[in-house]
């Protein structure tokens, strides 16, 4: 068989609207919108049967440059939406995405209870370390000593382990990929749609204009040194030593996800009333 | 490099994915030089995308080929994580100038030269080999060419990326 | 009630002093507001007062933008209804602040001769356009930055010295000293640009002998941030959102000198319990946030109430509803304010009307949430909140809010301390945990005296009655609002619109019509009888205010009596209230409520 044959019918550009982003030239998020426009070209599904859920923040401005169902909601409750969404309409495809701070702070325990729930999504976070759109301050992932000036001299609260909390609280799939490597995040994205269940992909996206340091992070991440494993506690162990650079497909396990409901109707409305019936 | 392309067709293929990015990536960054009112660095980034696109049709028109195939990610035999003719996203500046992104075309080509170099030392299938060292020499000419474009424009000012305004809220 | 037209200009009067209004645009590192940022600290130190408003594209770095400013001798609390000089560094997508930058007749418009031609929407209404190097003047000036010309060019035109801008300038340098020189070059040939320009323009201010003393340059969230502290705030808890994050981050250095702490929170919710805990500890206690933060606080603000833990929440309004316009002013959250709790929950909601009365309104709402044990919502805006002014120095602090508090005295008539006591003003002493013989627990659940939970209806009558009570039968003082004028026609507005309602009842009154001027500082509990005291005499009122709904009308019409047929004059942001337009629909007004003739 020719290995070669001509591409789907879709075709990245097909995912893109005509809307021009308002990101800093040199966001990372540019690429991550292009991972994500490559990743769904590959799971053979129109753009007008997929939604992209988001809360607050230059992140979460993604749905308007997807020519997909959009939802641009409130800050930190996009999981909520989303669950509703794919919940009450299982047949389509949801995406979620958001910043750092929509996800983890605000957004924190939506996000423990999503994976918990483990309601077939794919919640796809960009992960700068900072609060962008409100002008630079610490998020949840920031570092400890990471002078701002809301909390001048850093926090010094140890930062959040997403994906350790995503593992924890019962996610099926978790990966990391990395806005440099548009490619590799695609293909990490594109398996995070097909796999059941709640699907975490965090994707490193270095904020060029409050994070300029994290440019160097493309020195310092590498391939993940591991195969994937469907071993939570495997998991647990790398995860737990994970320096939070590590790219790939961390986890992928076999939870059942919640089951789809809605729809199946069994009786009418005239039926249930017969139990008022004296 | 991960292995190289053993037939013609494949070699191809992986060539026009190259320009194919190159196209797509210039685009890109003309729309955000637009949206940030960088108006001259937005034109020079579309031209750039006008001369890839002239060289992946081709390419294409050389294979025969109406749709460009896919490339599987095995094939993918490029060093880094992406194409070596796009230029890397967090290189741009919505303050840079003309001369800027001249710098960066030129090192896409030195990149793409190279890479093609590389493939033709490395491959062992003669007809994939002499169309890589066609397109090393092509690109040798791009590099050329964007060398003598450089010469023509000013250098950029020395403090090219001072913003006096602070960063400003939307949402 | 769109702007039809660009007014003219009213004639001097000693009420209205003459003002100059200067916008500088550009894009894309063209560095205009740190160019109107340092024309307003110039100004200053020539002995102006000043308004520097900002307003942006929807980009982060590099987006067009504009320092809207106006400067004059007396201080300015509203811009003006067209500006006198538009400096345009470029013109990319400058039509977008065609709405924001009114120019009429006799108003100069300043381009650079390299940038093409001006877009149309700033073109109407016989403009004089000037094009000059300005780009090429900055590259011959050794490399300075163009907006050291646009600087020098717009202070010279607006009448401020010469030397008031390099002060500015100097004391705002960060570089060496190399770079300092070409800079100030530059300025000097923006200046010389400006003498050369030839035609008609509007006339220079001229500025006093003498700068008046203390006068101090601040934003309205530094102000309030400040208010805060004076009013003896010292626990924060914070979280970021357009346009409050300012006020915040100012206090998060400041709280720490004085001995207090700011928390950072994981969002809202957070927040609002974190200082009601901090509160319930003895500590007071502030937030700031805009109207989604406000929304979520709503439950906490609950809980202060029915718990009676003073706390002061900040809400910098912006556009609404839900995301709405985040970084642009509107008083749409008037009615939630005042409103929006479940059950009867009275609470203090207290609407600073200038930037200078952030921090006094500020102050006084820190004390009033001490001293009632309740919480107060500071209705602040995006306006005020980000904009920066010239102020007169604020009188001097007052005395720090003192909370009534339990000591062991206060159990010896009692089996046990009663912490939510009946008393006759309503106000029962609220004991700080670490004190022997007063312990208790706090409850958002109904209760008794003693603070046990309770469903009893007669524990719930009087609770409600005592919470009511203690807001009712307070002195507030006569900070509840600004009563200005005995005219029988009255406008009654609050917040940021006061200062261009204040100027348009100027301006009416120099035609002749004479207009009452309420601006209401107290807004929940809303004084009824202050209020009919205050319009004792008038016959008819006008409500000005900036949203969709007539918030304060439909609020002032579900409270109060209010004489004759009350009407409202309401527009939503983003575009500000301007005087013109308002003595226009105060003229119009005033004329259709004439008093009827005697027949004969």
């Amino acid at each position: 068989m020719n290995e070669l044959a001509p591409l789907a019918t879709l075709g990245a550009a097909d995912f893109k609207s005509a809307y021009k982003p308002i990101w800093c030239p040199g966001c990372g998020d540019y690429t991550v919108l292009s991972s994500l426009t490559k990743a769904l070209a590959t799971i053979q599904r129109p753009p007008h049967e997929v939604a992209v859920v988001s809360g607050i923040g230059c992140s979460s401005r993604i749905p308007a440059y997807t020519s997909c169902y959009g939802f641009h909601g409130v800050h930190g409750r996009a999981l909520a939406a989303a669950t509703g969404l794919k919940v009450a309409r299982p047949d389509l495809t949801v995406i979620v995405t958001g910043g750092d701070g929509d996800g983890y702070s605000i957004g924190g325990n939506h996000f423990m209870h999503a994976c918990r729930r483990n309601v077939d999504m794919t919640y796809i976070v960009m992960d700068n370390h900072v609060y962008g759109m409100t002008k630079g301050q610490a998020s949840p992932t920031t570092e400890p000593d990471w002078d701002n000036k809301l909390s001048p001299g850093g926090t010094g609260i140890r930062a959040f382990h997403p994906l350790v909390i995503a593992l924890a609280a019962g996610a099926n799939f978790i990966g990391r990929g990395f806005s440099g490597d548009p490619n590799g995040t695609a293909a990490i994205i594109a398996q995070a749609i097909r796999h059941p269940g709640f699907s975490f992909v965090e994707i490193l996206s270095p904020c060029i204009t409050f994070r300029p340091e994290q440019k160097g992070w493309k020195e310092i991440v590498r391939a993940a040194p591991v195969d994937p494993t469907d071993d939570p506690a495997l998991a647990a162990r790398r995860i737990m030593t994970d320096d939070g650079f590590n790219i790939g497909v961390l986890y992928a396990g076999h939870r059942n996800p919640y089951p789809a409901r809605v729809g199946l109707a069994e009786r009418s409305v005239a039926e249930l009333e017969r139990e008022f019936e004296l | 490099m991960k292995t190289p392309p053993q037939t013609l067709d494949d070699f191809m293929a992986v060539a026009l994915a190259m320009e194919n990015e190159a196209v797509d990536r210039y685009t890109e960054f003309a729309d955000m030089m637009e949206t940030h009112n960088n108006g001259d660095v937005a034109a020079l980034f579309r031209t750039m995308a006008g001369y890839e696109t002239k060289h992946a049709q081709h390419i294409m028109a050389q294979m025969g080929w109406t749709a460009a195939p896919a490339v599987p990610r095995e094939r993918i035999c490029w060093p880094g994580y992406e194409s070596p003719e796009a230029a890397p996203v967090d290189e741009v500046h919505y303050l840079m100038q003309p001369w800027h992104a001249l710098q960066l075309a030129l090192a896409a080509e030195q990149r793409a030269e190279a890479f093609f170099g590389e493939l033709a030392a490395m491959t062992t299938n003669a007809s994939v080999r002499a169309a890589a060292l066609e397109m090393q020499a092509e690109e040798a000419e791009h590099v050329g060419l964007v060398k003598a474009w450089m010469a023509k424009l000013p250098p950029p000012d020395r403090d090219w990326s001072d913003d006096p305004d602070p960063p400003r809220y939307i949402d | 009630m769109p702007p039809t037209h660009v007014p003219t200009p009213p004639a001097e009067s000693p009420a209205i002093a003459r003002s100059y209004s200067v916008a500088i645009a550009g894009s894309g590192g063209a560095g205009v507001m740190t160019a109107g940022s340092l024309l307003l600290d110039a100004a200053a130190r020539a002995g102006l007062y000043g308004l520097m408003v900002r307003t942006s594209g929807p980009q982060i770095r590099g987006g067009e933008a504009a320092a809207l400013l106006r400067l004059g001798p007396q201080p300015v609390a509203t811009l003006d209804d067209r500006f006198d000089l538009l400096l345009a560094i470029d013109w990319q997508n400058l039509h977008r602040f065609a709405d924001e930058i009114p120019l009429g007749a006799g108003s100069l418009l300043v381009g650079d001769s390299d940038a093409g031609e001006p877009p149309e929407a700033l073109r109407a209404g016989g403009t004089r356009l000037h094009l000059l190097s300005l780009k090429k003047a900055a590259k011959a000036s050794g490399g300075a930055w163009v907006n050291m010309i646009a600087l020098g060019l717009a202070g010279a035109l607006a009448g401020v010295p010469v030397q008031a801008l390099q002060a500015a300038l100097r004391a705002s340098w960060k570089r060496g000293a190399e770079a300092l020189a070409p800079n100030l070059a530059a300025l000097q040939q923006g200046v010389a640009m400006a003498h050369g320009l030839p035609g008609e323009r509007p006339l220079p201010l001229q500025p006093p002998a003498a700068a008046p003393a203390g006068r101090w340059l601040l934003s309205g969230n530094e102000a309030a941030g400040c208010g805060a502290l004076r009013g003896g705030v010292r626990f924060v808890a914070a979280y970021p959102i357009t346009p409050a994050t300012e006020l915040l981050e100012w206090m998060a250095p400041a709280l720490t000198r004085v001995g207090g702490t700011l928390l950072q929170a994981e969002d809202e919710l957070a927040s609002v319990n974190m200082i009601i805990g901090a509160s319930y500890g003895g500590v007071p206690s502030l937030t700031a946030t805009a109207g989604p933060g406000l929304a979520l606080m709503t439950e906490g603000i609950g809980l202060a109430v029915a718990a009676e833990v003073p706390i002061v929440v900040v809400d910098v309004m912006r556009g609404g509803p839900s995301t709405g316009i985040p970084a642009k002013s509107e008083q749409s959250d008037l009615s939630f304010a005042v409103d929006g709790l479940h059950g009867d929950a009275p609470r203090l909601v207290v609407a600073p009307n200038s930037i200078a009365d952030c921090l006094a309104a500020t102050e006084w709402a820190v004390q009033l949430a001490e001293t009632l044990q309740a919480p107060a919502i500071v209705l602040s805006d995006q306006f005020m909140g980000q904009s920066r002014a010239v102020i007169d120095r604020p009188a001097q602090a007052g005395v720090a809010a003192t909370r009534l508090t339990a000591s062991a005295a206060d159990t010896v008539d009692a089996p046990a301390y009663q912490r939510y006591l009946d008393t006759a003003s309503g106000i029962s002493p609220m004991a700080v945990p670490g004190t022997p013989g007063t312990v208790y627990t706090a409850d958002g659940l109904e209760h008794s005296e003693r603070g046990i939970p309770s469903s009893q209806a007669g524990d719930h009558r009087k609770q409600l009655d005592k919470r009511q009570r203690k807001l009712d039968r307070h002195d507030y003082g006569p900070q509840w609002a600004d009563v200005e004028g005995d005219a029988d026609l009255a406008v009654i507005t609050f917040g940021s619109t006061t200062g261009a309602v204040r100027e348009a009842v100027a301006r009416a009154a120099v035609q002749g019509v004479a207009l009452r001027l309420l601006s209401l500082r107290l807004l929940a509990p809303l004084r009824t009888e202050s209020l009919a005291e205050a319009l004792r005499g008038v016959r008819q009122v006008l409500v000005v205010e900036q949203n969709h709904g007539g918030q304060l009308l439909r609020y002032l019409r579900s409270r109060a009596d209010l004489p004759g047929r009350a009407s409202g004059l309401h527009r939503p942001g983003p575009l500000p209230l301007r005087p013109g337009e308002l003595c226009a629909a105060f003229v119009d007004w005033v004329a259709a409520h004439a008093p009827q003739e005697a027949t004969a």
